[in-house]
């Protein structure tokens, strides 16, 4: 992670609320209640934002719930199925829009 | 990773068998305020005991497994075990007092030749007895009746298991360990252990297979439960989580895999200040191999004994002295203060 993303940027997060504290104050309410266990477990919830964090290829996400998947009990079996999630939606996404393909080449085509 | 240990630091001259070294570590992480600062700030200092309710002797260091997170350093080429003579001024010290549990640990206590003779005393003087079990130790063959002797005596078992999957147990205790652990559960269930109704009490510990640490110690109960039973068949009472210190086998994993000041600044920076308030060194009274005396086992194994003019041998022993005596503390204190906090009976809020 060294270069552009640097792993110590993550402890700074609180930072941005330098720019606006309100707007900070409440991402930061709706982000812990967001993760309080409700309907889905905590380990459930950061199972879930593992695999978004590597959708979406945040390197902060990635290492913030690689180890808080390890500190709600979860597996190392379980971390790789949840990234298997995320690879499949984001590979299918692709694969699926191959109808946009068809269906705009069928236009075309004679 | 896991760290490949088959020997004691000791025994492969690791300087880190020494506890001057691992003293001399602890004192220098960069960034890390120093664990009394927090006590002070969070209105504690100087941390004292409020009176002792567990006994807990340490009867050695001779362990037949050699995990690699102990942080005792104990193993099969450790020879250092309590004698006749000092266990029996533990019993003669207890019947001087009411302190309600007797905690034997180890290495693998019942190892050491006087094990049984100290639980036939605790029980006679009528307190409850805790074997800190390893599991495997139950499969020895020298060891054959010993889940016998335990529940003939209503030991409560606490037994190490650090994981319900094999991979990561065996990673911390050694390749085998999760199926012979299995094995012993099952011993010990066809006893009455961890069953309703029969008062045979078996708790397991849980404790990170790695630089992290426990999580909600009812949630991953729940979760031990179901595996252990859908894949196992094993019951078990209740689960203790149990954060990693880092001091001995632990702390080389931590030095040798560059997790060392990553982990302390998670510990320090989970400190809680009510877990603090309840950590198990102000209830408790450690006693060494040697008699030694000690607010807890990690302290024993860093050669902290009790200090600030309270007794320090068993010998010497005053319940009313050690009743309120000032605890000694270093860095590695912010290991039972640190998420829900850590003792030997699992989180603390």
């Amino acid at each position: 992670m060294d270069g552009y993303y640097h792993s110590a940027d993550l402890a700074r997060f609180p930072e941005m609320g330098k720019g606006n504290k309100e707007l900070w104050e409440k991402f930061s309410a709706y982000y812990a209640a967001v993760f309080a266990g409700g309907a889905l477990t905590e380990r459930e919830k950061a199972l879930i934002a593992l695999g978004v964090a590597h959708a979406v290829q945040c390197p902060y996400c990635i290492d913030a719930y690689t180890q808080a998947c390890l500190e709600k009990g979860s597996n190392i079996e379980e971390m790789t199925e949840a990234v298997h999630v995320a690879c499949a939606i984001r590979g299918g996404a692709a694969l699926v829009h191959g109808l946009q393909m068809r269906n705009v080449a069928q236009k075309l085509s004679m | 990773m896991a760290v490949a240990v088959s020997l004691s630091l000791k025994a492969r001259a690791n300087p880190l068998e020494f506890a001057a070294e691992q003293l001399r570590i602890l004192s220098e992480p960069s960034n890390l305020p120093a664990f009394d600062e927090k006590v002070r700030s969070a209105g504690l200092f100087p941390l004292t005991a409020t009176g002792i309710t567990v006994f807990q002797i340490n009867v050695g260091k001779l362990c037949n497994q050699t995990c690699h997170h102990c942080h005792v350093d104990a193993g099969p080429d450790r020879k250092e075990i309590m004698t006749r003579e000092t266990a029996e001024l533990c019993i003669h010290a207890l019947a001087q007092t009411e302190i309600p549990t007797v905690d034997i640990t180890g290495g693998a206590p019942e190892l050491n030749p006087n094990f049984r003779w100290l639980v036939e005393q605790a029980r006679a003087l009528g307190r409850h007895a805790i074997d800190r079990c390893n599991l495997t130790v139950l499969l020895l063959a020298a060891q054959a009746d010993l889940a016998e002797f335990l529940a003939q005596h209503r030991v409560e078992v606490i037994a190490s298991l650090p994981y319900y999957r094999a991979a990561q147990t065996d990673a911390q205790r050694g390749a085998g360990v999760f199926d012979k652990s299995i094995e012993a559960l099952r011993k010990l269930n066809a006893l009455g252990y961890g069953r309703e109704g029969t008062g045979l009490v078996l708790n397991l510990v849980y404790n990170p297979v790695g630089a992290f640490l426990p999580p909600k110690q009812e949630s991953i109960e729940t979760q031990f439960k179901r595996e252990l039973e859908r894949q196992h068949g094993v019951v078990f009472n209740r689960l203790f989580t149990v954060t990693n210190m880092p001091i001995s086998r632990f702390l080389e994993f931590l030095l040798q895999t560059g997790n060392y000041e990553g982990y302390m600044e998670r510990l320090a920076n989970a400190f809680n200040p009510v877990a603090a308030a309840g950590v198990m060194c102000r209830y408790t009274i450690s006693v060494g191999w040697d008699g030694t005396l000690y607010d807890c086992d990690f302290n024993q194994m860093l050669e902290l004994p009790t200090g600030f003019g309270a007794p320090r041998h068993i010998r010497d022993f005053d319940a009313e002295a050690l009743n309120r005596r000032r605890i000694i503390t270093a860095n590695h204190c912010y290991g039972c203060a640190a998420g829900a906090g850590s003792s030997c009976a699992g989180s603390i809020t």
